[in-house]
């Protein structure tokens, strides 16, 4: 009854109201999976939005974090390694201090969001790569961010997959807007 | 601090407080045998289950022994079920992603583990564990551990209660048993997992999908019946997550909505029960003396864990991370943090659930900083911060015990409980209840740290490698389940240790308090007179704290001061040395 009844109870009540969030949030284009809303993947190059880092690699079969000590020598290599491979891709970031969500790894290693200053630094070089006017990139973030839970619980964020899908969007605007003039 | 964090703290701590008491009179009112609102569908229910238990087995009055006996009797069929199915879970059906059988020394922990509502995990649930096992061997022990603590507590409640006219009877086991089931926990979280599942937590028999990446790749995702677990995780303080990365994991916590249910769920419980201690020994004054002190250790932990987070540390100010909330970020120590929970979401969780003896998990403890963690690993060690489902709320008692002993001696009146004479018999099941603990806590560390097998699983080096063992033991004598997960537990040694120490600290204690309980129980009630030391009145609650705090910090001041202690002065020398 406690074992079996009721988990199996709950998943067909909850598969008829929710089948959407009780399957996963699944995320769909042109009827193929192309990820979930709630699990981090990887996107690479400049022309994406980038999660946060991950220190499972963003394998959902084992999800964690780097458990690395506040004093840890080698927390201190991490961040200072991947702070400087950012820096090698945009110089312009010397000397600016980065938003606390940037550079350290998540808890479960799969953190869907990222905080919107960090989104909105990362917009600046996402639509000079892409051609896009970056006030139209701002305004796409913005359209992502979600605010705390009744505006105070929780931390305002931007779901990535979510924000490069509409991004993708955009670029595909307005390229058609290109070719129809 | 932020007035965005404390009113973060200050709401959430409020709602738990505010839904505690109608939850309490709730308790009380199911361990009173009076009527309430759910019977006419309950009823039936729990006939039911006594018919299949057996009529007479669920009549019949027990003593502290029987009740005792019985409870180890449960406890230990459904350890040894956990054990088999976990052994055999290859053969067994909704083995989606085909598993292999659990190894033994593994199995045998988390048949430990869970049948104890420790729920320290030794392995990662969705890189070994079946469906049927989540289910079976998981979500279904989560129940009767917590249950059985509850009417331990519920047992040794009923022997101070006034007016008793049942000499040595506690009570029947089964029948207190099938009605926390069905009232207590049951009945919440067929209501609660739909909000989780609305919010984002999977509840499905398949147990992987696979999606192809925007930018090429496949990414191969776990599912399975998670929401269920999470709520009965949580109502009923066990902390053991369907995913490694426990709530921090998105499907186990997707949102701030899901997290602050969570957060709730995981108060709730303990500090009813101090609500419905009062009721049932008639003597309400007393619990909000006992509430009073509770929740003054709780709120302190909280601040300054939430304060510590929200500091940062040196070593990412100087990898140039902004420490300091400002707009779209909130700065501080976000290593091992989830970006939806931030810093204050993160801090007040992992101490609330270390504090009730959950031991869950949505930001990882190993990367607090030491103050951070420090709040965690003394409140596992002071054991009675509300506590665990039962058996915070007797820890609590103990210490009252021996509060009453000493204030008595030092004015020299006859120590008196509740009506109760505490003689010698009395204090030293009470001293034998409260010296296991540090006993199972330090032993197994020292030892850990003397040899090879135990210092090669460190995950850190230094005073903060001390932190993860001292951690561990900690946790499994206090049976909270909170991890400094960069130990590696999976192996033979500590496999063993940690469930040898589960074991002890869940059945050594309880059965100590329960023969104080009888003890207690076939004691005439003496009258109050103007002579009584009198136990509900704020300097007394004053002197039950301070005797908390000499007990545990002469027990535990060595270890503290070579782990964290140590750890936050390297940690300030290091600000020094950066700037």
């Amino acid at each position: 009854m406690f074992g079996l009844g009721y988990p199996l109870l709950e998943i067909g009540i909850n598969q008829l109201t929710f089948p959407g969030p009780a399957n996963g949030s699944l995320v769909r284009q042109d009827g193929r999976i192309v990820g979930s809303r709630l699990i981090e993947q990887r996107f690479r190059g400049g022309r994406w939005f980038h999660g946060r880092p991950s220190a499972v690699h963003m394998d959902p079969r084992s999800s964690g974090a780097s458990n690395l000590g506040p004093l840890s020598r080698r927390l201190a290599r991490h961040l200072a390694m991947r702070r400087n491979r950012l820096l090698a891709h945009h110089p312009t970031l010397a000397g600016q201090r980065l938003p606390a969500d940037m550079i350290t790894s998540s808890g479960s290693g799969l953190d869907p969001d990222i905080t919107p200053a960090n989104a909105y630094l990362q917009a600046r070089w996402v639509a000079r790569k892409r051609g896009l006017p970056l006030a139209s990139v701002r305004r796409l973030v913005a359209r992502h961010e979600r605010r705390p839970w009744l505006g105070l619980f929780g931390q305002a964020r931007v779901n990535v997959l979510a924000l490069n899908l509409g991004l993708q969007r955009l670029a595909n605007h307005n390229r058609d807007d290109g070719m129809g003039h | 601090m932020s007035a965005n964090a404390f009113w973060q703290i200050a709401i959430e701590l409020l709602l738990a407080g505010a839904i505690s008491v109608p939850f309490g009179r709730y308790l009380a009112h199911v361990f009173q045998e009076q009527k309430t609102l759910f019977d006419p569908v309950l009823n039936p229910v729990d006939r039911l289950i006594y018919r299949l238990i057996g009529r007479d087995a669920v009549k019949e009055g027990m003593d502290w022994k029987g009740y005792a006996v019985h409870m180890l009797l449960t406890n230990l069929l459904m350890g040894l079920l956990i054990y088999v199915i976990l052994s055999f879970q290859a053969h067994l059906p909704w083995n989606p992603l085909k598993f292999p059988d659990v190894q033994p020394f593994l199995a045998f922990n988390t048949a430990a583990s869970f049948v104890t509502n420790t729920n320290w995990q030794n392995y990662g649930g969705e890189s070994t564990l079946s469906l049927f096992s989540q289910m079976a061997a998981i979500t279904f022990p989560m129940f009767i551990s917590a249950a059985t603590g509850l009417v331990m507590a519920i047992a040794f409640f009923r022997a101070l209660t006034p007016n008793r006219d049942k000499g040595p009877i506690l009570g029947n086991f089964y029948h207190d048993f099938v009605r926390v089931l069905t009232r207590v926990f049951l009945l919440p979280c067929l209501f609660i997992t739909p909000i989780l599942v609305w919010q984002g937590s999977p509840e499905t028999l398949t147990g992987m999908v696979t999606s192809h990446l925007i930018q090429g790749g496949v990414q191969h995702i776990p599912l399975g019946p998670v929401a269920d677990l999470e709520v009965i995780k949580h109502l009923g303080t066990n902390g053991g997550g369907f995913f490694n990365a426990n709530s921090a994991h998105p499907f186990e916590n997707p949102t701030p909505l899901s997290n602050v249910i969570e957060t709730l769920l995981m108060m709730v419980g303990p500090m009813a029960l101090v609500v419905a201690f009062g009721r049932i020994v008639g003597n309400p004054k007393l619990a909000r003396v006992i509430y009073t002190v509770m929740a003054s250790m709780l709120v302190v932990a909280v601040f300054t864990a939430v304060i510590a987070e929200q500091r940062g540390t040196p070593l990412l100010a100087h990898a140039g991370l902004m420490q300091h909330a400002s707009a779209g970020q909130m700065g501080g120590n976000m290593v091992g943090k989830e970006v939806r929970f931030g810093i204050t979401q993160s801090a007040l969780f992992d101490t609330v659930s270390t504090a009730s003896a959950t031991g869950a998990v949505n930001s990882m403890l190993d990367s607090y900083t030491p103050a951070g963690g420090m709040v965690s690993l003394v409140q596992m060690m002071l054991n009675c911060v509300f506590g665990g489902q039962g058996v915070g709320m007797l820890n609590f008692l103990m210490y009252g015990i021996f509060a009453v002993f000493i204030a008595g001696l030092m004015v020299g009146r006859t120590p008196e409980f509740l009506g109760k004479k505490i003689e010698k018999r009395e204090i030293v099941l009470a001293s034998l209840a409260l010296l296991v603990h540090p006993l199972i806590i330090l032993v197994p560390t020292a030892w850990s740290l003397m040899a090879p097998y135990g210092v090669s699983s460190l995950g850190n080096a230094g005073s903060h490698g001390l932190s993860e063992v001292l951690y561990a033991f900690t946790s499994a004598a206090a049976n909270n389940g909170s991890a400094f997960a960069g130990l590696n537990g999976d192996t033979p040694w500590y496999n063993v240790a940690l469930a040898v120490v589960i074991l002890v600290g869940r059945y050594a204690s309880i059965i100590f308090m329960l023969a104080l309980g009888g003890s207690l129980a076939a004691k005439p009630r003496v009258l109050e007179t103007v002579g009584t030391l009198k136990t509900d009145t704020a300097l007394f609650g004053g002197f039950w704290f301070a005797t908390i705090i000499v007990v545990g910090a002469l027990t535990f001041f060595p270890g503290l001061v070579l782990g964290p202690i140590a750890e936050f002065y390297a940690h300030h020398a290091s600000i020094g040395a950066i700037r």
